[in-house]
């Protein structure tokens, strides 16, 4: 299997979409003549177009409702945010038209739209920068949020997320662009992973790391870390957080009894409160401990580099929340 | 009688004395549909929310009644006679302000979100100024496909101070989208007027963009049909985004629940203006006058229109509530195949 970046990945999915469906087209800052702030876009304009591939002035809120609009005419917008960061000014948009056109309008107008680019921290981009921005998309029914964290991943879940007719928030790591992995040969045909459904990153049987997007790796380094402590940790990556592939972690604490939710946002009501909030319901009577999380500092990201070395999650702080529900500390 | 004028309107002849009868005809319906929500409301049958658009006729109808049924219109939350100006029937409409499951949007929506796909209605939107991003959108859809379809977006003056609306004129400008954006200037949002919002007037508002703008009397239908006429060919040719702005006046209150004048605007103030301003009586005086229109007909006119909506009522009263198991239907289009996708209220 040819080895690609998640950058190349993306740009694979999007071409093979674009190529597929003439009623996909991409709109976004910078995407056009600049190739994309990521380069994700690259050499797109060139193939498509400057109809199918289209630098937008900075107006988030703006090229984020136009994509309604146009989604609501039955084009398939993809609709690339510089980071996530920037779509804070786009959410009217994104949860009170793009999440809720379909229910209020009592099933007439669905909204088969992408919403992607990178979410998280980098580096040292300091506050505004640097968030993880799910728990916002997520909260609201009626629109999907995908997570990938390896190249393979970026590809199949990106060309489901463009063939999906409901909107989907779909984002990627900054710091991941550049991550190598085995992606399969787009001549062996159509490489396409349904949303909802998790993937077993690493089996164990002691403790469930439960993770999504670009803390898969954060998971995978403490998991080898665990391991030689004679610790085998399973990494559950959920890929989507909308859908949720419940049965997986179910799964997944059945067999460990033990579980800690690692996220790169922030713990008050994030992603890992929902998580938690699942397993106690559904699979209490399983549980040898209370399900710990490891997120980011509750406080807004610092610029200084060991303060932000400080607020992120990391694996040692993932190890040792493994420790604690296996009681070993 | 508001106008007393003796020379025959030279417009009138411009148009066939059946159009000119089913102009009033139109805005007797609109103006008496909204009257019965009113009364609905004020019985309770009417919940949450419910703008009437009484006053301003002339411009739902003035802009919708030139357009093809291929071309798009959206609305803010004022938007009861404009729905039914592009075609809706006033019994699915009011069905849905009463919430119920044949209402044109299921019951799910309510007065302030009225959709019709087929009929290119295309909403119903609560937030100020976010239609108008949503238009922009629509534009866009049409120069992609490289059709000749308008979209007509219609906004109170409100909106005009929000940034959706200045990055939507932006972009429908630099792509030359042919989107019209009519600001109904009634010159109040909510229970603020517009010059207390607004260092410089509405129409001030669509500048700097590039994009032709425009003033037109909302009052008056000779005016808002004829206009809009014209600017739909030439947006139909090419001639890109317009700006229009609409001058009317509201003569009830910003919503049911909300006063017709007050703090805000004196009780003399809105009896002049709905005296003088009224788009159905200038019209059916300029009508009586040059002798196109005689009592009788105007009587019968407005008759069978009354029974139109008290049929429209019915059918709304008669309609039944949405069955429970619409509460989690049409969150997402997708069947789900793996995983959850919301809590859908079934145990676990």
């Amino acid at each position: 299997m040819p080895q690609i970046t998640y950058r190349e990945a993306l740009n694979q999915a999007l071409a093979e979409e674009m190529e597929r469906d003439e009623s996909v087209f991409l709109m976004g800052e910078e995407v056009a003549e600049y190739d994309g702030a990521y380069k994700v876009s690259k050499g797109l304009l060139d193939r498509f177009g400057d109809r199918r591939v289209v630098d937008s002035p900075i107006s988030e809120l703006g090229f984020a409702g136009l994509g309604v609009g146009a989604a609501m005419t039955g084009l398939r917008p993809v609709i690339e945010f510089m980071t996530f960061n920037f779509s804070i000014l786009a959410l009217d948009q994104v949860i009170n038209s793009a999440a809720k056109l379909y229910y209020m309008s009592g099933g007439q107008f669905s909204i088969p739209m992408v919403f992607r680019g990178p979410t998280g921290a980098a580096l040292q981009l300091s506050a505004q920068h640097s968030q993880a921005c799910e728990t916002w998309y997520v909260h609201s029914p009626g629109i999907k949020l995908v997570t990938p964290g390896t190249p393979a991943d970026a590809k199949g879940l990106l060309k489901a997320a463009i063939r999906d007719d409901d909107p989907v928030a779909f984002m990627e790591g900054e710091l991941l662009y550049n991550l190598k992995g085995e992606v399969p040969d787009p001549d062996d045909g159509d490489f396409v992973i349904p949303l909802g459904v998790a993937d077993v990153k690493r089996e164990g049987s002691h403790v469930s790391i439960i993770t999504h997007g670009k803390m898969v790796h954060v998971a995978l380094q403490a998991a080898n870390q665990l391991a030689k402590d004679g610790v085998e940790a399973e990494v559950v990556d959920l890929r989507s957080l909308r859908p949720l592939d419940v049965e997986a972690i179910l799964r997944s604490v059945h067999k460990t009894n033990r579980a800690v939710y690692l996220e790169e946002g922030w713990p008050y009501a994030g992603i890992g409160a929902q998580i938690v909030a699942t397993i106690q319901e559904e699979a209490f009577d399983y549980l040898d401990a209370p399900v710990l999380r490891v997120t980011q500092a509750d406080v807004p990201m610092p610029y200084a580099k060991n303060l932000e070395k400080l607020a992120k999650p990391d694996a040692k702080r993932v190890v040792a929340a493994c420790n604690r529900v296996l009681y070993r500390d | 009688m508001a106008e007393t004028t003796t020379e025959q309107d030279p417009r009138l002849e411009t148009f066939s004395r059946e159009q000119l009868h089913d102009f009033l005809r139109q805005m007797l319906l609109f103006r008496r549909f909204e009257e019965k929500a009113e009364e609905s409301y004020a019985i309770g049958k009417i919940g949450g929310f419910c703008h009437l658009h009484i006053g301003q006729e002339a411009v739902a109808l003035g802009f919708i009644g030139p357009l093809r049924d291929d071309d798009y219109v959206i609305s803010a939350y004022r938007e009861h006679t404009q729905a039914l100006a592009k075609g809706l029937e006033p019994g699915p409409v009011m069905a849905e302000l009463y919430g119920r499951r044949s209402g044109v949007s299921g019951g799910k929506g309510g007065s302030m979100h009225l959709f019709d796909r087929d009929l290119r209605f295309m909403g119903g939107h609560g937030i100020v100024g976010a239609q108008t991003a949503l238009a922009t959108g629509m534009g866009w859809a049409i120069h992609y496909r490289g059709g000749d379809q308008v979209c007509v977006c219609f906004m109170g003056d409100a909106a005009v101070n929000q940034g959706a609306f200045h990055e939507s004129l932006n972009m429908a400008a630099i792509w030359k989208l042919p989107v019209i954006f009519v600001v109904e200037n009634n010159e109040y949002g909510m229970g603020t007027a517009f010059s207390r919002v607004s260092a410089v007037p509405v129409l001030e508002k669509g500048e700097g963009y590039g994009i032709p703008t425009h003033s037109v009397d909302g009052q008056d239908i000779l005016e808002t049909w004829r206009f809009t006429e014209e600017l739909v060919a030439k947006v139909r040719e090419g001639a890109g985004p317009q700006y229009v702005e609409a001058r009317t006046y509201r003569f009830k209150g910003h919503s049911m629940s909300d006063p017709v004048s007050g703090t805000y605007r004196s009780k003399e103030e809105v009896k002049e203006r709905t005296k003088e301003q009224d788009p159905i009586t200038l019209l059916r005086n300029r009508l009586l006058e040059a002798e196109l229109l005689t009592q009788d007909e105007l009587e019968e006119m407005d008759e069978r229109v009354r029974a139109q909506v008290d049929e429209a009522a019915d059918f709304a009263d008669d309609a039944p509530f949405p069955p429970e198991e619409d509460l989690y239907r049409d969150v997402y289009a997708e069947t789900n195949e793996h995983g959850r996708l919301f809590l859908d209220g079934r145990d676990r």
